[in-house]
């Protein structure tokens, strides 16, 4: 779950760096140009399976390890646990959920246009992804849900990415504040950077 | 000082149990938490009723006896104390407090507060120890330790084994427990001879018993009484990945007759 955990981790920031090109003041071309290679280059959709079954392992590694985890105290305490610990780490599932649903409203709108499965909306031509984005984020509350999913997912990657070196045994009395501290700013780097795309369109536009 | 108790009473493993509210009166904010359940107890079996059962040994922080859930934390509201050192003035006067036995599917229930933690025996058992020839005793300095070493081995060692690391964890996970024991062999020559084969059968023994696996929320290490801490989580965990990874095959003798 861990390993499946930090591909993504660097999946994000690919996808984060191309989203952003959406900003640049050339009618999409450079994201377009971005996107129709991520689209052919054989490597990259080569990439995509692996991103994919990077998906499917994390999700279901996560889920399994879950209901392990609840089984392992058949009887719950009356009272609810005070220990000091980070609300974040507690609700890695929860959070992952969301996360969840929200990728299944993603797949919709995006892949499953460009594969043909949903027909895409009038005007828009089904390999477009810069006019889609635009369709979409002028929605005030398809935007709103975006940014909400996005929140989620940064208090997932708080804790995911130290939590994911813990795992894989990476604690050393040198470093292991600096990766706490990279956990929290790419955190909030890669949810603010995908937040401030519905924002620019909303007030830009 | 006075307080409401609300405590778990269990006949059995079999029994159902449940919380039973008891009024203790007149106690000292100098006694123990201990003593204030002897007081309850005395009060208890003049009444007749069966006394509350509980786990105690040495009452001075050092043996891994006592247990006790109160007030949602292992051990009680202080940092780095086990329940026997806990005292009544940690507590408001008229406070109400929750006392629980330790929860965790290889932890049952005996009796009221008391659990069955051979559990944590058994992982001991399936690798916990070092294997030495009898004889005479070697020379202290005979092998050199590096200071650093020796102290973390230590710190390690400081395990007590009481399992409030379990108690406390959303998952109810011996991690913390087995990672220690793992770690003060690991960090000394003489644990390093059998340290492959030492953390592939105590994680195997510690996954068959049923305990949970560590979604690294650290409630272990805020609750322990000797303030372990999970950089021996990530030490086993390393132990254990490079063990799988890199460990030799094991020659097996056949005898032919």
């Amino acid at each position: 779950m861990a390993l499946a955990g930090l591909f993504l981790v660097v999946f994000l920031l690919v996808h984060l760096g191309i989203n952003l090109l959406l900003l640049a003041n050339d009618d999409g071309r450079a994201f377009s140009a971005a996107a129709s290679f991520m689209g052919t280059n054989p490597v990259i959709r080569g990439m995509e399976v692996v991103l994919f079954g990077g998906f499917l392992l994390h999700m279901l590694f996560g889920l399994l390890v879950s209901i392990r985890n609840r089984a392992s105290r058949p009887v719950r305490y009356q009272h609810r646990n005070l220990s000091e610990t980070s609300p974040l780490s507690r609700y890695m599932l929860h959070s992952g959920i969301i996360v969840t649903i929200f990728l299944a409203l993603h797949f919709i709108d995006f892949y499953f246009i460009k594969i043909g499965l949903v027909a895409p909306p009038a005007g828009v031509e089904r390999h477009d992804f810069y006019h889609r984005t635009l369709v979409l984020f002028a929605d005030k509350g398809y935007s709103a849900a975006y940014m909400v999913g996005f929140l989620f997912l940064g208090f997932h990657l708080n804790h995911a990415l130290q939590a994911a070196f813990q795992t894989m045994g990476f604690n050393h009395t040198k470093y292991t504040g600096a990766v706490k501290a990279a956990s929290t700013i790419y955190s909030v780097v890669v949810a603010g950077g995908f937040m401030i795309i519905p924002l620019w369109v909303m007030f830009s536009r | 000082m006075n307080f409401t108790l609300k405590i778990w009473r269990q006949k059995n493993g079999a029994d159902k149990g449940g919380l039973v509210t008891y009024e203790v009166k007149g106690i000292s904010p100098d006694s123990s938490f201990f003593e204030m359940l002897d007081m309850l107890n005395q009060q208890l079996i003049s009444q007749g009723v069966d006394p509350v059962a509980f786990d105690h040994d040495c009452r001075e922080g050092i043996c891994g006896t006592c247990s006790l859930y109160i007030n949602g934390r292992p051990h009680g509201p202080l940092k780095g104390v086990t329940t026997c050192q806990l005292h009544m003035r940690s507590f408001q006067d008229g406070e109400n407090i929750f006392i629980e036995p330790w929860r965790c599917g290889a932890f049952p229930v005996l009796k009221d507060l008391i659990v069955d933690r051979s559990a944590f025996d058994k992982i001991i058992q399936s690798g916990g120890y070092v294997t030495v020839n009898s004889g005479g005793i070697p020379d202290a300095n005979a092998i050199p330790v590096p200071k650093h070493d020796s102290d973390a081995s230590f710190d390690a060692a400081a395990c007590i084994g009481c399992g409030a690391c379990v108690a406390s964890c959303p998952n109810a996970s011996a991690m913390l427990f087995v990672s220690a024991k793992v770690s003060h062999f690991a960090l000394l020559p003489q644990g390093r001879v059998e340290g492959e084969r030492r953390v592939q059968n105590m994680v195997a023994t510690m996954d068959s018993l049923g305990f949970g696996n560590c979604s690294n929320t650290y409630a272990c290490e805020a609750e322990c009484p000797k303030e372990i801490s999970v950089a021996n989580i990530a030490r086993m965990n390393r132990e254990f990945l490079a063990a799988k990874v890199f460990a030799e095959k094991e020659k097996t003798i056949s005898f032919s007759m």
